[in-house]
Parts: structure tokens; sequence; C-alpha cells
């Protein structure tokens, strides 16, 4: 073997070609769009921004929880909870600060309890999601009181300046704050898990714990603080629902959001940007199957037939394109070695 | 004479219980500056788990530890870092998908701040590299190395840590001779340099080589403590083993009659599709041992198991007993008489969660006696593994103890005694005593000279150039997927087989090269 000099390879990934291949052709898409028809454009675009913020945020949770090794399929259930409680303390206190707050923390708690339960009791990790999934539509829909009202959900900031750039300045700079919160937090997760120490170690516990023990790395404390974290992220995800879009709370609201998450996640192979074009994609079709049904009588002529199609069939849309997604075009992917496995000193 | 190095690490009294067994009884140890202390023993025997203890990953019941002189309390591995204990696991503790440079750091992270910054890192391990010629690319992924490379990998992750005691469990059993030669050139400079090294092994032939101080552990507990000059391999397997152990393999002349296994022309593919048997023809004759020799990766495996029915054949005729079995089914296979010893025993040998008697007719359960229709006879299954187990001295503690509970030596017994136990004509052996103990490798040499001797064929691969030349009959060299030469034992040397496997010509025989004929080929008319 020779020692080669090789530039500094970065271990995230090599440069992704076809993903800005992919990028750069749906940015002229969205160009001739808006040449045509700027206002719908528009409209698409920032409601897939919105539609996808609850998915990459319960991606993110699940991306923290599975690169350390713990399977959650409980985010569904982590962001009901969530988004209930966070309803709640809206109702009680009438601060959306506190609100939203109080579902990260919510989210913290429901975390602990997958931790505890997967780590701790080594509880089969798919068993433990479920628990936490049937534990919340059993829970927030027996204690839910219908008639309860609050003071208002958070509205949407302009960022001076950048918000008047067309197209791109209401899409990305004229949200409300837990949208703006998770495209920030795709960066932070992904340099959390590429660029830091702790992302080298979470890793490392979710490929190969015995080597991390072996140079000194509490493996199960790592853990805990990832799936705490990932609960958490799962929580903001559920506040966006009750505290930012929707303003109340209704029963099993998530409707699948948990789970097309986890779809996101393996679809963007456990990577926070990886994930966004996922959760980009869901968000596009749901903005779409709207828009369609809303501006139905304004389609072109060749596009008519579109109009005439079942509102269900277009509802399916975003589901449809899920499937298509995960089973056609994702190829292989590799989920972290370790994941699933409780991790026992011999 | 020169005043004794100081003494840098001492275990006295050691005492670790585990469930049912005592793994180290009363045992103490020392460790001088500069030196290299071989600890011996079988699988089993205590050594790895006194490793794990001065290591931090198991806290012993009774005794205690003192580096420099000073008593400690090593809580866990972070502790051993701290105090410049390195320990390279037996299977190595890489993450695979890592490149190298994170791997070492891993645990040790050097950046600003919570950042990462792998500078640093890559300029340390390139002087560490240099320092010890320990050559690895920072920046290569661990999974792309060789065996050999991780390890290098695993030894600079210690001296990175500014480890001086470094432990190394069973380091050679995966390396080629080759790769192994390169390991104790390192551990001779690393000892050059003060470092100390505990080297565990159960290979005499290397703890002769590469040690200044041999201690003995059996069961739990010290036997002796010598070193290479007062010893042989002799006394040393005595000690090890307990009783006096026969290293040579007691064999009297081949009665080779008509041929077996015939190999027409065999190519293979590996998993990647790369031809990696390239044309392979060979005769295996009743009462005969033909050995394979090579370096691991030359094609032994992929045609083992193309023979075996494991792997598809690409293209040429395989024939035992003169039956054409080409691409037939292992099942096929194994009923015209073909009993086989797979490499990777735990993988393809026995299934781990069954239990002995169960592993005892993996190949025969579905007929008489084991089976009537589809119900199975428990009595019968039980009687013929209560058989075996005498007979092949597989030591459990009850037929239907789970086989995953088994050292390794007594799981290849398993193996041995389901295979031999059929009397077929064809027996196949591939690394037969990987990694098993003295006392069990006598056994199983035994056994498969007794196959020969009653008139199987038998074709012997393994990676072991002694065990090769100890057994067989006729040699075939393997280099690149072709045999490059077949010589009679009974006048190859290690030399010429050593240069044959790193891909030399054969003597004398340019015209008998096997890739245009298609009769195998015997390169007799060396001078000898």
């Amino acid at each position: 073997m020779q020692i080669t000099e090789r530039m500094a390879r970065p271990s995230a990934a090599r440069i992704p070609w076809v993903t800005i291949g992919v990028w750069s052709g749906l940015a002229i898409l969205v160009l001739v769009a808006y040449a045509r028809a700027p206002l719908a454009t528009t409209a698409v675009l920032t409601s897939t921004i919105r539609q996808s913020t609850p998915i990459i945020l319960g991606a993110l949770a699940g991306i923290m929880c599975e690169r350390s090794g713990v399977i959650n399929i409980g985010i569904e259930g982590m962001m009901l909870i969530a988004a209930f409680l966070g309803f709640l303390f809206n109702v009680w206190t009438g601060d959306l600060l506190l609100a939203t707050l109080g579902a990260l923390l919510v989210g913290a708690a429901v975390g602990a309890f997958h931790a505890l339960m997967s780590i701790t009791l080594k509880v089969d990790q798919i068993i433990a999601g479920t628990v936490i999934n049937i534990l919340a539509v059993g829970l927030t829909g027996y204690f839910y009181q219908q008639g309860l009202t609050t003071r208002g959900k958070w509205s949407s900031v302009s960022i001076p300046l950048l918000a008047d750039i067309p197209v791109v300045g209401p899409v990305f700079f004229s949200n409300p704050p837990i949208t703006f919160a998770s495209l920030i937090l795709i960066v932070v997760v992904h340099v959390l898990l590429f660029r830091t120490a702790w992302g080298l170690r979470t890793r490392a516990v979710g490929e190969h714990p015995a080597a991390a023990d072996t140079v000194g790395i509490a493996v199960n404390r790592v853990r805990y603080i990832n799936v705490i974290i990932g609960g958490m992220l799962a929580g903001l995800a559920g506040a966006f629902l009750t505290l930012e879009s929707v303003g109340s709370f209704e029963r099993n609201m998530t409707n699948g959001r948990g789970f097309v998450s986890l779809a996101v996640m393996i679809f963007g192979k456990w990577t926070p940007f990886g994930a966004w074009g996922g959760s980009l994609l869901f968000g596009f079709a749901n903005a779409l199957q709207s828009q369609i049904q809303f501006l139905k009588n304004q389609l072109p002529p060749w596009l008519a037939w579109i109009g005439d199609l079942p509102p269900q069939f277009i509802g399916m849309l975003p589901y449809v394109l899920t499937i298509a997604v995960l089973a056609g075009f994702v190829g292989r992917a590799r989920p972290p070695a370790a994941i699933g496995k409780v991790y026992q000193k011999e | 004479m020169i005043a004794e190095p100081e003494i840098v690490l001492e275990a006295r009294n050691i005492t670790k219980r585990f469930p049912g067994v005592v793994a180290n009884e009363h045992v103490s140890l020392t460790l001088r500056r500069g030196e290299v202390l071989a600890l011996l023993g079988e699988n089993g025997a205590g050594k790895t788990t006194l490793m794990n203890i001065l290591y931090g990953l198991y806290h012993q019941d009774e005794g205690e530890v003192l580096i420099r002189g000073e008593p400690v309390r090593i809580g866990g591995p972070s502790d051993a870092i701290r105090r410049g204990v390195g320990m390279v696991h037996q299977h190595f503790m890489l993450v695979p998908v890592f490149t190298v440079a994170e791997n070492i750091i891993l645990g040790a992270e050097t950046g600003r701040g919570p950042f990462l910054d792998l500078n640093v890192a890559r300029q340390r391990i390139r002087e560490l590299s240099q320092r010890y010629r320990l050559d690895v690319d920072p920046d290569a992924y661990v999974k792309d190395l060789s065996v050999g490379q991780q390890q290098r990998v695993e030894i600079i992750k210690a001296l990175y840590r500014n480890a001086d005691i470094l432990i190394l469990d069973e380091p050679t059993a995966v390396l080629t001779p080759q790769e192994t030669e390169e390991l104790f050139a390192i551990i001779r400079s690393l000892t050059a340099q003060g470092a100390s090294v505990i080297f565990i092994s159960h290979k005499l032939k290397e703890v002769l080589a590469i040690a200044d101080r041999i201690m003995v552990l059996r069961r739990g507990r010290v036997v002796g403590e010598t070193t290479p000059r007062e010893a042989t391999e002799r006394s040393l397997a005595e000690m090890m083993v307990g009783r006096s152990v026969m290293l040579e393999v007691e064999k009297g002349e081949a009665h080779p009659a008509a041929p077996v296994l015939v190999l027409d022309q065999v190519t293979v593919l590996d998993d990647r599709g790369q031809q990696v048997v390239n044309g392979v023809s060979l005769e295996v004759h009743a009462g005969e041992i033909l050995g394979i020799a090579g370096v691991q990766g030359n094609g032994q495996t992929e045609l083992v198991e193309a023979i075996t029915g494991l792997r598809p054949v690409r293209s040429g005729r395989v024939l035992i007993n003169g039956r054409d079995v080409t691409n037939a089914s292992p099942r096929r296979i194994s009923e015209t008489g073909c009993a086989h010893v797979p490499e990777d025993r735990q993988e393809d040998g026995l299934v781990l969660t069954y239990s002995v008697a169960d592993n005892l007719v993996l190949n025969t359960y579905y007929a008489p006696p084991f089976a009537h229709g589809i119900v199975r006879d428990d009595r019968a299954i039980l009687e013929h593994a209560n058989l075996l187990i005498e007979k092949y001295d597989v030591r459990t503690p009850s037929p239907l103890t789970l086989v995953s509970a088994l050292s390794g030596g007594n799981k290849q017994k398993v193996i041995i005694a389901r295979e031999l136990s059929r009397k077929g004509r064809l027996l196949i052996a591939a690394q037969p005593t990987r990694g098993i103990d003295v006392g069990s490798i006598e056994f199983i040499h035994q056994q498969i000279v007794a196959e020969r001797d009653r008139g199987a064929a038998v074709l012997l691969v393994s990676a072991e150039l002694d065990e090769i030349m100890a057994l067989s009959d006729r040699i075939a060299v393997m280099y690149h997927g072709r045999i490059a030469a077949t010589l009679p034992a009974a006048s190859a040397t290690r030399e010429e087989l050593g240069l044959l496997m790193a891909g030399a010509q054969p003597l004398n025989a340019a015209g008998e090269s096997p890739m245009d004929g298609r009769a195998p080929v015997n390169v007799q008319q060396r001078g000898i």
C-alpha cells in the first residue's frame, strides 16, 4: 500500500452532482412557472415550505435518534402529544412562546420515556415506539375537550429587504418562527452530526458501540441525550401543528406525518439535507394538490382533465408520491449498523 | 549486567469469577519497560479476561493493579487510556464507515470548541506512521482497508492516546504470514522506543519469535513463566495443555488410488463479479491429502464454495466419483459422499442457536434414522449425539447445550464429528484449525489423516503453511485464481512454497503451466 497524499475529504459526503443537477432543473422549472403564473407559483412554493416543516422536523428527530442507534417509530406519537399539550399550554397561558417551550419540554419528556424503554429497560425499540404512538392517540383523544379557544397562533415575520426579493423572498424570508427555526435546524443538525465531536461520537455509537466504549465513550449516555434531543425536535413539529399552522387541536391531527418523516429520513439516507429534499417533495405534492383543488376552474385547457378528477384522487398525491419515492428512487439506503440493538458489555 | 528496566505494570493476585467459572484465579503479572511479555494459553484460559481487567472493561473481584508502582482503580477504558494503557482487541474496534483519522480521534477529538479539526489529527497520524513505520492513509475509509492495515490503525489509535503499555489480543489470528512479519517489525520498533507490549497468543512459534518473557495460563491460573531461550515449542505446548502434545503429525505412506474429485478448467466469480478462480484443474485421489497453499484471497475460498455447491461454477466441470456435480445443489453434492468443513465455522458450519445434537445432524436430519417421514426422531438424534461427543471428544456439558456456548475448538470438533462420521469418499477441509487451541488442533489433524488412511480423498485448504506441509501428500499452490504448481509434499520446502505463493514462476515448469493443459500438472522434475 502506498500512502497517497490526497486532498482532505469531507466525511459527510462527496460533491453530490446528481443533487445539484436535480435542483438546478427545479430552479429553471420554477422560473418558467413564475413567468407564466407568478401568484400561483409563489403560493405553491410558500405552501411547500410550510407543509414540509413538520415533516423535516420529524425527520431530524428520527435522524438524531437513529444515528445514535435507537430506532424511533414513535415520532408520530411524540408529535401528537406535544401538539396537544402545546395547545393546552396556549389555552392556559395565552403565551405562544411559553406554549412552544412547553411543547419542546413535552417532546423531551416523551423522548426520555422512549430512551428509558429502549435503552435502560431494553424493550424492543419498535415496540417502544408503537407504545408511544398508541398512548398518544389514546391519551390526547381521551383528554381532548371541544370548544377550547386560544388567543391565536404564530404569525409570519418578514425579514426586511430579503423578503422583498421576488419568489425567494416570500418563500424563505417571510415565515412564522417555527418554520424559520426548522430551516435553521437543518443546518444545525448537519453541522452537529458531521462537524462536531459530539456528532462523531453519536455516529460511532450508532455504528459500532463497542468501539466507542473502548475509547471511553459512555454509549448509553450518548444515546439518551440524542433520543431526548430527537424528542424535542418532534415536539417542535407538534408545536408547529397547533401553534403555528392550524391554531387549534383536532383528534389525531398529525395524520401520519410522523411516519412520512421516517420515510423522508430514509429517503435522505439519514442526512439532514437529504431528508429536507424529501420533505420538500412531500410538501410540494401537498401544496400542489391543494392548489389544484383551489384553482380547478382556472387550469389551462390541456390540464383541464385534472380538474375533473375526484378530489380524493388529487388528495392522494402526496402519499402516492411518498410510496413511489420510497419504493423506486431510494436505492440502497444503509441504516446505521447498530440500529435497534441494545448495547451491553459482555 | 545492566539494571533491569522499571516495572510499568503489575497485577497482583487477580481473581475474576463469572457465573459458573473462575476466569482468573490469583493471577499475577509484571511488565517491564521496553519488553514484550507473551501471554500464552488455550482458548478459554483467561488471557482475554485478564487483559480486559487491565483495560477497565471488567473489574476484578480480588487483587490489585499497579501502574508505574502506583495502585490504581481502572473504572473504565478511559481510566486505562489516561494511564497510558492501550489495547488492540482481537475483533477490531473500528467503525467501518469512518475514515482512519475519524476512528483514531474518536473519543479524543481535536478541534476548536465543539467543532472537529481533522488536520491536527492527520498531522499527528503521519508523524506516528513515520516514527513506527505504520503506513496508513488517514483519509482512507476503514472498510476499504485490509485486515493488516486495520490492525495498524488500531495500533496508531493507541499510540495517538500516548499509550506506552500496549496490549495486543491475538493480533496474528487474522494475519497472513507476511503481515505477521510486518507486525513483528512494528512491535520491535515500538519496544525499541520504550513502549511495553503484552502479546496474547496461542501460537507457539510466534511467541518464541517475538517475546522477551513468556507467561503461560491454563484454566485461569498462571502455570509457568519462561523465556524463549529456555523454552521450546514442545515444552510450551505441554505447559499450555497440561500434558504432552504431538506437534508433528504422525502419518504413514499415502496409497493413492483412483481419483475421487476431478476439477476440469473451473472458473468462479466472487461476490463482486470478479473472476477469482481462473480455470483450475485438479485431481484428488482416494487415499491422499492434497493441500492447497496460498495467501488468503487468491480464490481458495471461492473454489471450495464452488465445489460444495455454495457458489455457481461459471465454466468448467466438477466431478465427484465420476459423476458430474457441476452446479448441483449442496445437498446433492453432500449425498455423493462429500464432507465439508467450511472456512467460516460460525457462519457456514453451525447454526449457533441450535443444540450440539441438532448441529450434529444438520445434513442428515431429513433421512432415517433421524426422521420418519416428516417426524424427527429425537431419541435417535440424541443417541447419535452422545456417540459422536464421546468419539470426537467434544467438551460440552450436554448434547442439548447450545453450540454457541462451546469454545472455538469444540465448535470445530462438532463440525468434524458431523462431517467425518458420515464416512464419505471425499473430505473438503477449509482452514480446519484456524483460531483453535493446540490440543484440538492435534486431534483434528489426526482425524484428517485417519480419513485419508481409511481411503477418502482429502482436499485441504489452509493459510497456515505449516499445516499444509505437515498434512499434505501433494501441495498445490494457488496464486491469482490459478494453480501455480503442484509439488510432492515430501520434497517441497518452505522457501519454494513461499515464492510460489508470492507469484514466482515454478522451476522447470515452463511448458507445464496449468493454464494450457487440461490435466492437473505435477512439477516433479525439480532436482531433489
